[in-house]
């Protein structure tokens, strides 16, 4: 739907918006593809306003009910904004087993994040995740696209510092 | 071609690469350059090894010596020692834990000595990148006699005296399946493949995607000429992106080759396979919520009948296997069905991998025949319990499964033999637990984790669990009343009862198995308000006994809230003020002194 104006964001750059018409181009037609443009579409922005799930499904011509459903269904997509680090701690079972809890209860008491929030500053989102599959380092935590395996408390505040 | 005295197969899983597998490889690669070593010894990056507690892992071949935990600091080390001088390093040994004894080759480690490699007969051996290694080890023999020579009716028949057995969770014969696929009418048909491994502890299908994905495609392509299918699928987590590298290059190769597309190996078959990234949803695990996932839609599941064989993606008839379950074909079609039977029980045929992790020594990724005991596998090849501490139980199948105590170690690995204690055999996911682990809390987490994924379509899933959680929360809490184990009871009696999929219907599992072989562990956080594990922080009173404390200072250096008094030659003390409840001292405390 190109020459649709494009709702104002403060998160969303012209540039940006190009990059997504351009996604929501590739896919339209394509059955099932709404999961594959929510993904690239948040790859771009970081997270997906609701502006942006309103353009997608213009764009894809779809309801808006149906692409915020699938937007709101899968943990993947994020309708909130991100911090710039994104600490993932793993809530697997061997994880579990072997403390992490205690390393999020020394996140949250540092940096002042709660699981699944950003800190105010906006320097750290922590999100619980299911198993990473990597239980052989248990307990695991992933900054970026760094992974910490043997994650103990009393160490966790030390590995985060350098990220700011 | 160029020719090497000596394979390096450095592992480069996951795991590994977690531990600076990479940092290592390059290190390596410059010394060996430098040492003008480079061209007589290569470096091979295979996929994972399964072994993924001592990593990184490196096998030198043909010698067969196993380097363990290595650094890119002991790379001068190592290239001086062993491959100008010859002498293997010692200190980068496998030590076993009890005995401490030094072993150099890897077939004599306790923990691959005893496992049999089917499904991972190439993890660690060839290169996941190159497509002519796959081929090398009989790789596409049994996707080119299922094509060239086989009707489709004779490899059904094939996979049905085979005895397979979906390893995905529920143990759905592979072959029946595949009959009813075949036999339902309809021009298009779909294979997919379920690589959207979900179950907390479970990470076998993503090695055997990241170090054979070949075999996948080679079981899809034998599926598909069996129902006669031109499309397939893999859905995979998006969590794995090392795996989905890798299966795009296999793909790409493929299709190079013409082993997926048009004509394949000119028998004017044709076939091919799309990757499928999931976004994150447990329940697309259960085949009807996956189907509906790769649509775009919500991924919930839907009532069976119609079943997926015969109306399944887009309403038409699919096949949908696990990631293992198709790693198996090949072998089946190569070899014959009756030779994959001759291995296994009764009723559970060939083999089955495991993820081992927990409270065990050697954490990785195991293959055994269907018929090892449960003993042998958590302590001859997971070399038992870390730091000298008891077995309390073992949790099977995640959070659809059960926990098996020590009075049952010793039945096999076997569909049915799991199921009569409580448990199931699920996709494989094995997490050890030692005596420090509460029942309770173990039920909470999986609770919590269900209450989470349970899609919302039916109400006992979604209302049930969820009220199933705020007890078991509440007893950790120390907030338990009697009455309290009758309504867990009767609520996990109704969601298993009314729920539409697999979810639901074992959801309530794991809090059924572990009342009924920790009862007293429950009446304990109710009736005495004490978690005997020691785990339930709610519970716990933060003081040290000083009749065990043996003085040695250990929780005052750890305590980050200086909470605890200490001074040589006397107990220590909390100072209940200052004390911030984290656990730390009780993690330090060797001597049980404080509850």
């Amino acid at each position: 739907m190109a020459g649709l104006p494009h709702p104002e964001h403060p998160d969303i750059t012209a540039a940006m918006w190009e990059q997504i018409d351009a996604v929501i181009e590739r896919h339209r037609g394509v059955p099932g593809s709404v999961i594959a443009v929510l993904r690239e579409c948040q790859q771009i922005v970081g997270y997906l306003p609701v502006e942006l799930i309103d353009a997608i499904a213009a764009g894809l011509n779809l309801p808006r009910s149906d692409v915020f459903g699938v937007a709101s269904f899968y943990s993947l997509f994020s309708l909130k904004p991100k911090g710039r680090n994104l600490i993932k701690v793993c809530m697997g079972t061997a994880c579990y087993v072997k403390g992490i809890k205690e390393v999020i209860t020394r996140i949250e008491a540092h940096f002042r994040v709660a699981p699944g929030g950003t800190s105010a500053d906006r320097r750290f989102s922590l999100e619980a995740v299911r198993c990473l599959g990597a239980c052989g380092l248990a307990p695991v935590m992933v900054v970026n696209s760094d992974t910490y395996g043997d994650m103990k408390a009393d160490r966790v505040i030390e590995v985060l510092e350098p990220y700011s | 071609m160029n020719q090497v005295r000596t394979q390096l197969m450095l592992c480069g899983g996951t795991g590994c690469r977690a531990n600076r597998s990479e940092a290592f490889r390059e290190t390596l690669q410059q010394e060996l350059e430098r040492r003008g070593l480079a061209r007589e010894i290569e470096i091979v990056e295979t996929g994972c090894n399964g072994f993924c507690a001592v990593g990184p892992v490196m096998l030198v071949q043909p010698e067969g010596i196993f380097y363990q935990k290595l650094t890119p600091e002991i790379v001068p080390h190592l290239v001086e020692e062993h491959f100008l001088k010859g002498r293997p390093v010692k200190k980068l040994f496998y030590v076993e834990p009890a005995s401490k004894e030094t072993i150099p080759k890897m077939e004599e480690i306790p923990f691959f000595a005893h496992q049999m490699f089917w499904v991972m007969r190439n993890k660690g051996v060839i290169d996941p990148e190159k497509i002519d290694e796959y081929i090398a080890r009989d790789g596409y023999f049994g996707a080119a006699k299922a094509l060239r020579e086989m009707t489709p009716e004779q490899i059904i028949e094939e996979v049905k005296i085979s005895g397979l057995r979906g390893r995905g969770g529920a143990g759905f014969p592979t072959g029946i399946k595949w009959e009813f696929a075949r036999k339902s009418p309809g021009g298009v048909k779909y294979v997919l493949c379920n690589a959207d491994e979900g179950d907390p502890g479970a990470f076998m299908d993503r090695s055997v995607l990241e170090a054979d994905p070949h075999a996948v495609l080679e079981g899809m392509i034998i599926a598909a000429r069996a129902i006669d299918a031109h499309r397939g699928y893999i859905y995979v987590r998006t969590e794995y992106p090392l795996a989905i590298r890798r299966l795009e290059i296999a793909i790409r190769q493929a299709r190079e080759y013409g082993l997926l597309g048009k004509d394949i190996l000119g028998t004017g078959f044709d076939f091919d396979i799309e990757i499928y990234q999931g976004a994150g949803a447990f329940v697309c695990g259960e085949e009807t919520a996956l189907m509906r996932s790769i649509e775009g839609k919500r991924g919930m599941p839907r009532p069976r009948p119609p079943f997926p064989a015969v109306k399944g993606l887009w309403e038409k008839p699919t096949v949908l296997n696990n990631v293992e379950t198709l790693a198996n074909i090949p072998l089946i079609i190569t070899h014959g069905g009756r030779w994959f039977a001759s291995v296994g029980t009764e009723g559970s045929k060939g083999t089955k991998v495991f993820a081992l992790s927990g409270d065990v020594n050697n954490i990785g990724l195991v293959e055994v025949p269907m018929g090892t005991s449960l003993r042998r596998l958590i302590f001859e090849i997971g070399g038992g319990i870390p730091r000298k501490k008891k077995f309390k139980a073992v949790q099977l199948g995640g959070p659809s499964g059960g926990c098996v105590p020590e009075q049952y170690l010793d039945i096999p690995v076997d569909y049915e033999e799991i199921a009569k204690v409580g448990a199931i055999m699920g996709s494989g996911g094995v997490i050890v637990m030692d005596h420090e682990t509460c029942m309770v809390d173990m039920a909470r987490f999986f609770m919590d984790f269900v209450q989470d994924e349970s899609c919302g379509k039916c109400t006992p899933c979604r209302e049930g669990t969820r009220r199933l959680l705020e007890i078991l929360e509440k007893l950790c809490e120390g907030r338990g009343e009697p009455g309290d184990l009758e309504t867990l009871e009767e609520l996990s009696r109704i969601i298993k009862e009314s729920s539409l999929c697999g979810l639901g219907q074992t959801g309530p599992n794991p809090v059924l198995s572990t009342l009924r072989y920790f009862r007293e562990e429950y009446e304990a956080h109710i009736f005495e308000k004490r978690c005997p594990a020691k785990r339930c922080v709610a519970l716990l009173k933060f003081e040290i006994d000083p009749e065990v404390c043996t003085q040695c200072g250990a929780c005052f250096r750890a305590c980050p809230a200086g909470a605890i008094a200490w001074k040589k030659k006397e107990p220590a003390r909390i100072d209940k003020e200052k004390c911030i409840r984290c656990m730390t001292c009780f993690e330090k405390c060797r001597f049980d002194a404080i509850s």
